[in-house]
């Protein structure tokens, strides 16, 4: 459940930069497996120039989510991100905890 | 994401209103969904879970992946009555994962001594009411046993549609209040959706255990209210 409606919400902070003409995309958690730190509906907001804020994972794949994310603002075609010990991908930024999540980013337009 | 959906989106939930992102993953199509609403493609049965559960996450079907992000609003409890009953809900409230608050326009009910940390305004509920209005996703527990303090919140609950109206007293109280809210304006319909006596039927006694029996009663009204096509 996604009980944030304040301000400080980054669905708010999304429409905001977007309302400040800024390229704008967005992460969105959608599966989990383990211990993943952040639930999943949780988000990340990212903008051209690689602002974020709010939280895939607590901080353990931010950065490759952000860098993701600028192609995302680029191409414009959503991406599906995996992240996790078990991942055997080129995407192995591993989640300290031992969990795994998977993480949809795509442009807000 | 659409941006007129993003907008759509925090629009509802400013205004509390229960919303779902369903977004298909294989072509990043997005959709709202609000209660009672069908969406094409979606079985009734996924989106009416996800609003009773609140839980977020992955519906596949027919090698369709659909993403749905649920955005239910903090439930809140609104209590009027400064009363024993009305403390012990004020400790246990939280950790069910309610907000809550209380009202009371007699100021020796409703000290601050006797509800530390607890949002309380000793106020007139008409009053308060006006500044903070009511809504689906507020609970309306009314305890006080006087119908000058009672009745216009448990009538502006009805009419806002609160998930959960609870009154106390005894079958003959209930009986006379009901001629009462008839008088105001209450449909029949309307005043059948009042639980009264108040909270589920645990045979509790005490204070503590009869605010467990109203609590187990919300959570109940909550967790399993109408949803479908057309509710």
């Amino acid at each position: 459940m996604n009980d944030m409606a304040g301000l400080d919400d980054p669905l708010s902070i999304a429409e905001g930069w977007k309302a400040e003409g800024r390229d704008v995309a967005l992460a969105t958690v959608i599966e989990t497996w383990g211990s993943a730190p952040r639930p999943v509906g949780s988000h990340l907001v990212i903008d051209g120039e690689g602002n974020f804020h709010g939280s895939v994972s607590g901080g353990c794949v931010e950065g490759a989510v952000i860098t993701e994310a600028m192609d995302v603002i680029g191409s414009g075609s959503p991406r599906m991100l995996e992240f996790g010990v078990a991942d055997e991908t080129a995407w192995r930024v591993g989640l300290s905890c031992g969990g795994r999540i998977r993480v949809y980013v795509e442009k807000v337009a | 994401m659409r941006i007129e959906i993003l907008k759509q989106l925090n629009e509802a939930k400013r205004a509390r209103r229960a919303v779902i992102l369903v977004t298909d993953i294989s072509n990043g199509e997005d959709r709202l969904a609000f209660e009672g609403d069908t969406l094409p493609g979606l079985p009734a049965e996924a989106l009416t879970k996800a609003f009773l559960t609140g839980k977020s996450g992955l519906v596949e079907l027919d090698g369709w992946s659909f993403f749905l992000n649920v955005h239910v609003p903090p439930p809140k409890i609104v209590v009027i009555g400064a009363v024993h009953i009305s403390q012990a809900l004020a400790v246990m409230a939280p950790a069910a994962g309610f907000d809550l608050e209380i009202i009371d326009p007699r100021t020796a009910f409703a000290t601050p001594e006797r509800f530390a940390g607890v949002t309380l305004t000793a106020d007139w509920p008409e009053d308060v009411l006006k500044h903070r209005p009511l809504d689906a996703f507020t609970a309306l527990v009314a305890v006080t046993h006087d119908p000058k303090i009672d009745d216009y919140p448990l009538v502006s609950a009805l009419k806002t549609g609160c998930f959960y109206v609870g009154a106390l007293g005894s079958r003959k109280t209930h009986a006379k209040r009901i001629d009462r809210l008839k008088e105001a304006g209450c449909s029949d319909a309307q005043i059948a959706r009042i639980s009264a006596p108040i909270g589920l039927d645990i045979g509790a006694s005490s204070p503590g255990e009869i605010a467990v029996s109203i609590l187990a009663d919300i959570i109940q009204a909550l967790r399993k209210r109408p949803i479908g096509a057309g509710a």
